[in-house]
């Protein structure tokens, strides 16, 4: 029996979930554990499509740890266990008879410090589309990949050096790269962790302006240590603390009522 | 105000005075390892030069017809069997007129070393004219010769301590007052093979075995090597059982090479019941010592590619077997390269397992393929270095040469595959 190929299947099930007002994942009782020790407890949280959700907390609190469960990352550490429902497109991600491929496919990640394959810019996001057949022939790829880094807003920087290496661009440049790669492969979601903190105030604010346009394609889900970045770029925020999610909700109303006096003691910066 | 600079911290002086010591002692260890290095390629090059240059004598040799064609038809068949070596007497015979009696006529034609005859018959048989002409013909010397005109044996030394009698040295001076002994650049050396005789002994058999095994060794051992490490590395998952095979392959780099050499012995001829002495057998022992060297080199380059390619990759949608060779495997390349480079250049100059499987054995024509028996550099050196005559001393040392210059060459093509497909990331 083939595997579940979300590819297939998600895209409708999106579109009905988007009319709806349905979240696009939804994530249930979600326990992580690194061998004996427990991450994560009990995580519930429905994301919604075309929004951009920010998971925020101190450091440790377990929210870069519930950002890779989404694409299940965790699965490459030998030791993390995760148990609970992480329902996208209306299917269990965690399901044995997911192809984990397809899901990372459909799900697209860029990481906190930016890591531009050693290969060049045209490489860089033309692999993607390559390898997931999204686009064979060469003009189909070169229009993939021009599409890609426009929308990135990284073409007019580098369109007369695309077979130039990508790690010869500025950090911020090299992040707006692995957005570039990120978005070229289509997927439905993207998930950042913590993409600003190697970049400098210049270069943070170019790519929140591109998180704020990529929302209407995609759905994004942000891990961010600022709280003003926070504020600024998402429409819902997650407050974690000490591996629980202790307030989630609209972003106006997380910063300006929180009902958690935890969430209000961070935000404040008494805690963190 | 003024004081703020000066050093008075306490211990400052006696910090400062480490740091120079250390430094001290580290340039100390640098020289005496330099100077051990330079002395004995000194030593080793000084003894070889001897042996690429080679003592020639120049005979006038009357090419008699009756002796070399006597029914004068001239085919090439009579030409090649006829006897070579009366002319070579007689031409010595006539040179000294005086030298009567067996044994010092025996010494007198010991002069010439015993390829004269074939010099004289390739001559002919490449121009029958000259049956029938008297030439003056340039002919390698015996070793004892080469090595008295090399001025390594001392004429004034009691006669019964040195190889060569008082009138064999009144023979050779007598050449020389002639003019009629040379010496020339041995181009010899390197186009032929072994030889019991040293004036005649060359590498190229050894240089060619070589070769072929290592070839071999690296047909088999770099694919092996870096398959195993990338599975190990990339895919195997942690359990006992993996680490017991790290263990054992970070043993298997520490077996002495004999008992490469005796596993092959056992499996490989025994057994398999390959060919023996011949480069085939020879490359695959070399290859099962060179395996762990190239894992472990390889497993070390692969966990020095940053996890953040390998996650960008799975991120986009790329398999484990995309990401492994897409991306990880190219940037650990250079790595494992120089791993299995610097395990060739072990396996090169490595004598033992080839002993055992036979590549001891005197061979004195090229190898053409892995089937036919061969030796190697190393053995070669073993080989000559034990054997009795003086003449094979700066055999020896050229041979040593040899390999010296062939490992550099290896290690100098390790730096430059390193820097040529070296990547930041």
């Amino acid at each position: 029996m083939p595997a579940y190929a979300l590819h297939e299947t998600m895209p409708s099930a999106a579109m009905d979930m988007k009319a709806a007002n349905e979240p696009l994942i939804a994530a249930r009782n979600v326990d992580v554990f690194y061998g004996d020790k427990q991450a994560l407890f009990d995580v519930s949280l429905d994301i919604p499509v075309n929004q951009v959700t920010s998971l925020i907390g101190p450091s440790g609190c377990g929210k870069t740890t519930f950002l890779r469960c989404l694409n299940r990352m965790n699965d490459l550490i030998d030791i993390c266990r995760v148990t609970g429902d992480i329902i996208l497109g209306g299917k269990n991600i965690y399901d044995p008879d997911v192809d984990v491929v397809a899901l990372r496919a459909q799900v697209g990640m860029v990481f906190q410090k930016p890591n531009p394959f050693p290969k060049s810019i045209f490489e860089n996001v033309a692999y993607g589309p390559r390898i997931n057949r999204l686009a064979i022939s060469k003009t189909e790829l070169k229009e993939v990949v021009e599409r890609s880094l426009a929308q990135a807003g990284l073409l007019d920087e580098v369109h007369d050096r695309l077979e130039a290496p990508g790690t010869s661009l500025s950090g911020g440049q090299q992040q707006r790269l692995c957005i570039a790669r990120a978005i070229a492969v289509e997927p439905k979601v993207i998930l950042m962790d913590e993409p600003c903190s190697a970049l400098d105030p210049i270069a943070t604010a170019r790519i929140e302006e591109l998180i704020d346009t990529l929302r209407e394609k995609y759905t994004i889900i942000i891990v961010t240590h600022s709280m003003q970045q926070a504020a600024r770029v998402s429409q819902q925020t997650a407050f974690f603390h000490l591996g629980n999610l202790v307030e989630y909700g609209a972003t106006e109303t997380i910063f300006t009522a929180p009902t958690d006096e935890r969430t209000e003691s961070y935000i404040t910066g008494r805690i963190g | 105000m003024t004081e703020i600079l000066q050093p008075s911290l306490p211990g400052l002086k006696r910090r400062h005075a480490a740091e120079r010591r250390f430094q001290l002692y580290g340039k100390l260890a640098i020289s005496l390892a330099l100077g051990f290095l330079v002395v004995m390629i000194g030593v080793i090059g000084a003894n070889s030069i001897g042996a690429f240059t080679q003592t020639q004598v120049a005979l006038s040799i009357r090419f008699d017809e009756r002796t070399i064609d006597p029914e004068g038809k001239r085919e090439p068949d009579a030409l090649a069997q006829a006897n070579y070596g009366a002319l070579v007497k007689a031409s010595l015979r006539n040179a000294f007129p005086g030298v009567k009696g067996r044994r010092d006529k025996r010494k007198l034609f010991g002069l010439v070393s015993s390829d004269a005859e074939f010099t004289l018959q390739k001559k002919v048989i490449a121009d029958p004219k000259l049956v029938g002409a008297i030439q003056k013909i340039w002919l390698v010397t015996s070793d004892d010769v080469d090595q008295l005109v090399k001025g390594n044996i001392d004429p004034s030394l009691p006669e019964t301590s040195r190889r060569l009698s008082d009138r064999e040295i009144g023979w050779i001076e007598q050449l020389r007052a002639r003019g009629d002994i040379k010496r020339v650049t041995n181009t010899s050396f390197f186009t032929s093979g072994d030889s019991r005789e040293p004036e005649l002994a060359g590498i190229l058999s050894a240089l060619v075995g070589s070769a072929l095994s290592l070839l071999v060794c690296f047909v088999l051992s770099f694919p092996i090597g870096i398959l195993a490490a990338v599975y190990l590395e990339e895919f195997a998952p942690r359990s006992v059982w993996s680490d017991i095979i790290e263990i054992n392959i970070n043993n298997l780099a520490a077996v002495p090479s004999i008992v490469f050499g005796l596993l092959g012995l056992a499996i490989f001829l025994n057994v398999f019941g390959l060919p023996r002495s011949t480069p085939l057998v020879g490359g695959m022992v070399l290859a099962l010592m060179t395996l762990p060297t190239i894992i472990i080199a390889s497993r070390a380059s692969l966990r020095a590619v940053p996890p953040s390619i390998r996650e960008a990759a799975l991120a986009l949608g790329a398999s484990k077997v995309q990401t492994t060779f897409h991306h990880v495997t190219p940037l650990a390349l250079p790595g494992m390269l120089t791993g299995a480079i610097v395990g060739m250049a072990r396996a090169l100059g490595d004598t033992a397992p080839l002993l055992m499987v036979g590549m001891v054995a005197f061979i004195v024509d090229v190898p053409k393929s892995i089937f036919e028996p061969a030796t190697a550099l190393p053995v070669q050196v073993f080989l000559w270095a034990d054997s009795p005559e003086r003449a094979f001393v700066e055999k020896t040392s050229a041979a040593i040469m040899v390999l010296l210059l062939f490992l550099v060459l290896m290690n100098l093509v390790a730096v430059v595959l390193r820097k040529k497909f070296e990547r930041r990331f």
